[in-house]
Formats: C-alpha cells, sequence, structure tokens
C-alpha cells in the first residue's frame, strides 16, 4: 500500500522537526520499507515483469544508490517510491519516525526544467502549487539558486543554460519543497564526465548540509560509490535486489579522497564482477528478442 | 569592420537586389514597349496611381473593411480552434470522436464551401467572417491538437511529482507547452485568410481589397489593381508582423535565432 502523501508546505524545517528528525536516525527506523515488490507491464509480446520480488529498506538520512544493467527496473522502482507509478505485487510502506507519511521529490533524467519558466520560477514551481506566497516563493528560489550558484540566473530562460546548469535548477527544484526524501533518477546521465563530477561533488556538500534520505539511481558504478552509504545492485530484467554493498568512505567526501581509498578498486571489482554477470545476460537475451 | 557585419551587409543587399532587379528589368521592358504598357504598366508608374487612390479615400476604406473582416473572422475562428484542439489533445474520447470530423473538414478547400456559407449567412458581413472562421477553425484546431499530444511527458511527470491537479497540469504544463504549435497553427492560419478574404470580395463584389483587384481588372484599370495587389502583399506581411510581436509576447521563452 502507498498511503497517501500529504504535502505540507515546503518550507525549512523547525527545529522541532529537525529533532524528530535526528530521533528517527538514531532509532534507524526504515524510511522506506519495500518487500516483494512488482511490477508488470502489458506489452505486444504479452506480459513482462519489469521488476520482481524487490526487498529494500531505506532509513532515514541514508543515501541510498541503486545500480543495475540499463532496463533493469531502476527507473521503475524509483516512480512507484514517488507514486507516479503503481506495483502490481508486494508492499512499499512510506512512514516517518512521527508516523506520517514522508513528502518526496524528484530529479529526472534528462528534459525536466519547463522552458517556458524562468529558473527562478522553475525553482518555485512546487512552492507555487502549495500555494506559498509569491514573497516567501521568491526568497526560497533565492536562497536555492545561491546553494546551486546559480544566483546569477534566476531570471534567465532555461535555453539560455548549459545542460550542468539545467540539471541544477532541476535539484534546486526538487530541494526548495524541502522534502523528506530526495529520489534522483540518473540525474548526471547527460552531462559530460567533467560537468558530473562538479554536480557530483556539489550534491555531496548539499547533502551534508541537508542530510535528507536520498534514493538515487545511476548506471556508473564509479558514481553510485562516490555517493552512497549503501549500493543496491539489481539483476537484469526482471529486476530484482542481487546484493547490497556497504560503502565504508568516511564523510564529507570527495571526489579524490574517495578515488584515493584503497578500499576503492577492490569495492569497484567486486560490483563489477556482479553486474558483468547481468549485462551480459541483459545483451543476450535483448539480442535473443531481435533475432 | 568585423566579418561579421561585413557578412550581414553582404547578406542585407543580396536579400534587397533580387526584387530590385527584377522591378528594374520589368520597368526598363515597359518603357521600352517591349512588353505591352497598359497590361505591365512600368513599376514607377504605381506610385502616382497609389496617391491619387488615396486621396480618393476608396482604398483605404478597402483595407480598413477587409483587414476588420480578417481580424475578426480569425478571432472567431481562432479562439474556439484552440479551445477545442486543447480539448482533443487532453482527452482521448473527444479526439477520437471529432478526428474523422475534422481531419475530412480540413481537406477541403474552404472558398469551395462558400455557396453554403452564403445559404446560411447570408451575402452580408456574416458570411465573409464565417468563411475566415471556418477555413482556419480546423487548422488550428489540429495544430493545437498535436501541440498538446507532443509535450515532453516528462514534465507532466514533474507536474504530478508536485501534487498537480489536473486544472494546474493543465494551465502550468499542457497550455504553456502547446503554445509554440499553437502559433505554427496561427501563423498559417492568417495566410488561408487573406486568401479566403480576397477569393470571397471576389465574388460578393461589394467591398474590399479583393473588390477592388477584380474590379479594376473588369474595368481595365490595370495599374488600380496593380496597387491593390501591392497592398494585399503589404497587408499579409503587417499582420505577420503582428502575429510575430504577439507571439514574442507571450513566448519570450523561446530562442530567438
Amino acid at each position: 500500500m502507498v498511503p497517501a502523501t500529504s504535502r505540507a508546505i515546503g518550507l525549512p524545517k523547525s527545529d522541532a522537526s529537525r529533532e524528530v528528525a535526528a530521533a528517527q536516525a538514531a532509532s534507524s527506523l526504515p524510511l522506506i520499507q519495500v518487500k516483494n515488490l512488482g511490477r508488470r507491464f502489458e506489452t505486444q509480446n504479452g506480459w513482462v515483469d519489469a521488476i520482481q520480488d524487490v526487498d529494500l529498506d531505506v532509513k532515514a538520512g541514508e543515501f541510498c544508490v541503486i545500480v543495475g544493467p540499463s532496463g533493469c527496473g531502476k527507473t521503475t522502482l524509483l516512480r512507484i517510491l514517488a507514486g507516479l507509478e503503481r506495483s502490481t505485487s508486494g508492499s512499499l510502506s512510506l512512514i516517518d519516525a512521527a508516523g506520517a507519511a514522508p513528502t518526496n521529490a524528484m530529479v529526472f533524467q534528462g528534459r525536466s526544467v519547463f522552458p517556458w519558466l524562468t529558473v527562478s520560477q522553475n525553482v518555485s514551481y512546487g512552492l507555487k502549487l502549495d500555494g506559498v506566497p509569491r514573497k516567501e516563493r521568491s526568497n526560497r528560489a533565492a536562497e536555492l539558486l545561491n546553494l546551486v550558484g546559480l544566483s546569477k540566473f534566476s531570471s534567465s530562460f532555461p535555453h539560455q543554460l548549459s545542460e550542468g546548469m539545467r540539471q541544477r535548477v532541476s535539484i534546486a527544484r526538487a530541494l526548495a519543497v524541502d522534502p523528506d526524501l530526495l529520489l534522483m533518477d540518473e540525474p548526471f546521465g547527460a552531462l559530460d564526465e567533467q560537468t558530473r563530477f562538479l554536480l557530483q561533488e556539489e550534491v555531496l556538500r548539499i547533502w551534508e548540509e541537508t542530510r535528507k534520505t536520498v534514493v538515487f539511481v545511476t548506471h556508473s558504478i564509479d558514481e553510485a560509490m562516490t555517493m552512497a552509504d549503501r549500493i543496491v545492485v539489481m539483476s537484469a530484467q526482471p529486476g530484482t535486489v542481487l546484493r547490497i554493498f556497504e560503502v565504508p568512505f568516511k564523510r564529507p567526501r570527495e571526489l579524490t579522497s574517495v578515488r584515493s581509498d584503497p578500499h576503492f578498486a577492490e569495492l569497484f571489482s567486486e560490483i563489477w564482477e556482479l553486474l558483468r554477470v547481468e549485462v551480459t545476460r541483459a545483451r543476450a537475451s535483448q539480442e535473443g528478442a531481435r533475432s | 569592420m568585423s566579418r561579421r557585419t561585413r557578412r550581414r551587409i553582404y547578406e542585407i543587399t543580396l536579400t534587397i537586389s533580387a526584387p530590385l532587379v527584377l522591378l528594374a528589368i520589368w520597368e526598363m521592358l515597359s518603357r521600352t514597349e517591349r512588353i505591352d504598357p497598359i497590361f505591365w504598366p512600368p513599376p514607377s508608374s504605381l506610385w502616382d496611381t497609389f496617391t491619387k487612390m488615396v486621396r480618393e479615400g476608396s482604398l483605404i476604406d478597402d483595407v480598413r473593411v477587409s483587414t476588420i473582416r480578417i481580424i475578426a473572422g480569425f478571432a472567431i475562428g481562432a479562439i474556439p480552434g484552440i479551445a477545442l484542439g486543447l480539448a482533443m489533445g487532453l482527452f482521448w474520447p473527444i479526439r477520437v470522436f471529432l478526428m474523422p470530423i475534422a481531419s475530412a473538414v480540413y481537406a477541403i478547400p474552404k472558398i469551395a464551401i462558400l455557396p453554403l456559407v452564403i445559404i446560411a449567412f447570408g451575402t452580408g458581413e456574416e458570411s465573409k467572417l464565417a468563411i475566415i472562421a471556418l477555413s482556419i477553425f480546423f487548422l488550428v484546431v489540429l495544430n493545437t491538437m498535436s501541440g498538446v499530444l507532443t509535450i515532453d511527458p516528462s514534465y507532466k511527470d514533474v507536474a504530478r511529482n508536485f501534487g498537480a491537479n489536473r486544472f494546474e497540469l493543465f494551465y502550468t504544463v499542457a497550455f504553456p507547452g502547446a503554445l509554440p504549435a499553437i502559433f505554427t497553427g496561427l501563423r498559417l492560419a492568417l495566410g488561408f485568410a487573406l486568401i479566403v478574404i480576397v477569393g470571397t470580395e471576389f465574388v460578393s463584389q461589394t467591398s474590399g481589397i479583393g473588390r477592388l483587384v477584380w474590379e479594376s481588372w473588369q474595368t481595365l484599370a490595370i495599374k488600380k489593381m496593380y496597387v491593390g495587389l501591392i497592398v494585399i502583399a503589404l497587408m499579409g506581411y503587417v499582420l505577420t508582423l503582428g502575429l510575430d510581436l504577439l507571439e514574442r509576447l507571450v513566448l519570450p521563452w523561446r530562442p530567438t535565432n
């Protein structure tokens, strides 16, 4: 069951709710509990299981990264968590320590920043839907644009920005409503490597400041190891959880410190060995379907 | 001078030289009577005809009458067209229900239904507005609909993720997202409106710029006819310019080339 999400006005939380969050982290009750979750789609060739029997708990305040071969249903899982899609089997519970449904906001892959709104209007989009007064909206937008280093561009339109800047806008827009849960769907997939590194560092920095619960989907092992507390490795379609890795690197992290850690290569090869089998299997079944 | 400016000057020169060369050749052939100056009067002689017609006042009247018809007919056709197009884009049952009619009527050359329109609305002003409105309506409907249908679905996901209801989804995503396609439709529609009004005035013979051209031809007032043609071209140009201006006002977010 997905509890109906009630979206509270997304302004910075009071100290009281921060305490709740802290208590929750201490009690380490999972914010997300996924059990035997499955999603079937009807296609021209019959029913297809995008994901099957997914079990996963995510603690409040955790940075959880999901990796898997392309087409393994990572995005489907994330969309179910976001409430954009329904599961067809299993259960999902989203409950915070106070017993309420956590709010979520998603950073989408690719084009998701509205081209018809200015940067500032994009960032305050969620607040506007929540009925936050104009003045508060623009203050909050300015605050977040400052956080992602786009203050100068608040009245620009997205087409005037680079792809990396647009993705920053998307991140700021998600953070603007101060969600309990931040869902990120390959947010840096369309970026060149250097821009991707910069944005990874930026998200790490922002996460250190906000300590939000994050579920982050990527196909990059490297990115997963840089960002995650835990890495969830998913199998090829139908996607299911193969193994969960704890990432030992200390925080706050930097790209260079993570890469120079002696365990980096070890963890990388362990994950890759696991994934290699899945990717090969996914390719074989795709080629089989084509012939 | 930078390479860019030089290139720009070269571009402008090329752009205006083609019509100028054409007019010069015409002028020369006409003056030397290689072509019959009665039917192909030298372009320079048209200026006198033009100023005379302006002084008499008839030209201004004709332009005013036709312009009002175009703008009013355009509004009567385009506004409901946008509304229906949005509805067809948003709700598939409406789309499936109306699509056969829309595509069938869209394909009819609109001037062909003028007799029908006259039967329905009489020979007065109403039929002229009706024929323009009808001739652009389906064009606007189909363009608006495809505008809604081609919006990237990820924008809809964003709105839903932020908890947008149906109404908010409409005015924060569907409508602004469809606006570029709506304007493409309006631009095409303007061309159609001009064609149809001139054709209609050819037939109805009472007033307007189309009547001016046809009557001048019938009375062999060839110079007047040319002035009429030039004025029609100018009207089209100015109306398009107006639409461009409106578009820039409504869509400040589009990249300009």
